[in-house]
């Protein structure tokens, strides 16, 4: 365990150092991120105005929403975008070698041996949209439910991971598989809205199949106050599963690794 | 006889060759051509909400505007950002810069090949949505259906233009591609990829117009989906568009070609 902590410390401490040169490249990242917040919180007031409602969602409501789609992005900005990216590369180029020879796991060493020090001030806006829009929709800040919001959190954050480690984890059979993580992408930009708000079959899918609905929509719930526990229960099991299962995946997958050109 | 450097031959031999490079990447570009889900997404949120019932935007005028976006963006998709930036750091354009073409013309060819491969599973993902919608289901009349090429490609023209812009830039900086990610904003949110523009408030509908971006998504899809648009006024204004950016390209491309010094020199 020690070992492991050790390891996350000099992994992160040099991809910051590696990422600080690139100075420009982060200001640019900067104006992204606040030009496509702003131009996301644009759509969503379009949906409103006039006291309409948006799936039964207010604006303040919808915003936490967005807020937490915010933050997750910037967590996949920071660690899944860099890592997971990464492993067609060592898949590609039998770079993998090298990380399976390690004495570290090499589910733990591909998926965050980089840190991308960009996607940080957008998790920081996404806490600030939070608690602003949940603050202006009249929820409460206890204890309890700031806990329990915090896991909500790590249960999305936990099943996007998982989702995009097995996608990722297919390149190698498939080698170039990075535009399944596009696609991957585009589907998960329907969690940038409350999931009651699309058609009854396709909330289902994304409550079921691709659960987009644990990434942001029960978080919110979970902070507006209006949680319901059988959810709560549901997506805690499904982080378990799918959490799981990409560790089975990647062993799995490991076994019919042969290295490039071989 | 040659017009801008090319002629017949060289024409028939960069799209063959460029084709029979797609066609190995069928799998990957039929996951790109899926990629396009979005302009789905949002007809679904669409369809259910209170906003799109009170102005207007429901049923299958709506559902034809966004397969209409859909079938666009397939046409008009643009990386020669991404693949400029990688043949100039990796070498492969000094090659390319003496040969008696103008290199923009090799991207052209593989962004040809591309529809062309790509073609097919557009044309699947669109018999899917009819199926799920069969009452969204129309056939463009020919005058609009050829009317509706002419301004997907013009939108192609300025796209293609507008990242041949920012791949000139290589030249100076390396790392041009991140400018393509600042493009990228107001090219989803002006451009009506998301909400039609005619949903936008009256000022920012105005402030979108001026811009190239709605000419890029909103006016092609309209015209292929047979929704009332002033023909003249979009057709003038892509055509201002690649009027002003041909020229520009074409003057950086010099500007840049000159100080250019290959990697490692």
């Amino acid at each position: 365990m020690g070992r492991y902590l050790l390891s996350l410390k000099r992994f992160w401490g040099t991809a910051l150092a590696g990422q600080l040169e690139y100075q420009v490249n982060m200001l640019i990242d900067l104006l992204a991120m606040v030009g496509s917040l702003a131009g996301s919180i644009f759509v969503l007031s379009v949906f409103f105005g006039q006291g309409r409602e948006l799936g039964g969602w207010s604006w303040e409501a919808a915003l936490v929403v967005q807020g937490i789609y915010t933050f997750l992005d910037g967590v996949s900005s920071t660690w899944l975008r860099p890592n997971l990216g990464a492993i067609v590369t060592h898949v590609r180029e039998g770079t993998l070698d090298f990380v399976l020879l390690k004495p570290i796991d090499s589910q733990f060493w591909v998926s965050l041996r980089i840190m991308a020090p960009a996607g940080l001030p957008e998790m920081g806006l996404g806490l600030v949209l939070i608690v602003w829009a949940a603050s202006r929709a009249g929820a409460s800040f206890s204890l309890g439910t700031v806990l329990v919001a915090v896991l909500m959190l790590c249960v999305g954050g936990v099943i996007l991971y998982a989702l995009w480690f097995v996608i990722a984890a297919t390149s190698i059979w498939f080698v170039k598989t990075w535009n399944a993580t596009e696609v991957l992408r585009a589907v998960l930009a329907s969690g940038r809205f409350p999931v009651s708000a699309y058609p009854p079959a396709l909330r289902l899918v994304f409550t079921l199949v691709l659960p987009v609905a644990f990434l942001t929509t029960v978080p919110a719930e979970v902070i507006l106050g209006r949680a319901a526990m059988p959810m709560l229960a549901l997506g805690l099991f499904l982080a378990v599963i799918f959490f799981v299962g990409s560790r089975a995946f990647w062993l799995f997958a490991l076994r019919y690794y042969t290295s490039a050109s071989s | 006889m040659k017009i801008a450097g090319l002629s017949w031959p060289v024409v028939r031999a960069l799209l063959a060759s460029q084709h029979a490079n797609m066609v190995q990447y069928r799998a990957e570009i039929a996951l790109w051509a899926l990629s396009g889900v979005l302009p789905f997404i949002m007809l679904s949120l669409w369809s259910e909400s209170d906003a799109g019932a009170s102005l207007g935007f429901k049923g299958v005028g709506l559902a034809r505007y966004y397969l209409s976006v859909f079938m666009v963006r397939q046409f008009s998709v643009v990386w020669v950002v991404f693949a400029f930036e990688e043949d100039a750091l990796l070498g492969r354009l000094s090659p390319f810069l003496l040969q008696p073409l103008h290199p923009l013309w090799r991207y052209v060819a593989a962004h040809v090949a591309e529809r062309v491969t790509r073609f097919p599973f557009s044309i699947g993902i669109a018999a899917i949505f009819f199926l799920l919608y069969p009452t969204s289901f129309w056939l463009p009349s020919l005058g609009q259906f050829l009317l509706a090429c002419l301004a997907i490609l013009l939108a192609f023209s300025i796209n293609f233009l507008l990242q041949s812009l920012i791949a000139a830039l290589c030249f100076w900086s390396e790392k041009a591609s991140a400018l393509e990610r600042l493009l990228l904003i107001p090219y989803l949110y002006c451009s009506g990829w998301l909400v039609p523009i005619a949903a936008f408030p009256d000022a920012a509908r105005t402030v979108c117009f001026w811009t190239p971006f709605p000419y890029l998504i909103d006016f092609p899809a309209r015209v292929l989906a047979g929704l009332s648009v002033d023909f003249v006024a979009g057709f003038v204004a892509q055509l201002f568009w690649v009027a002003l950016l041909l020229p520009l390209v074409l003057m950086a491309w010099r500007a840049g070609v000159r100080r250019y010094t290959a990697m490692g020199a």
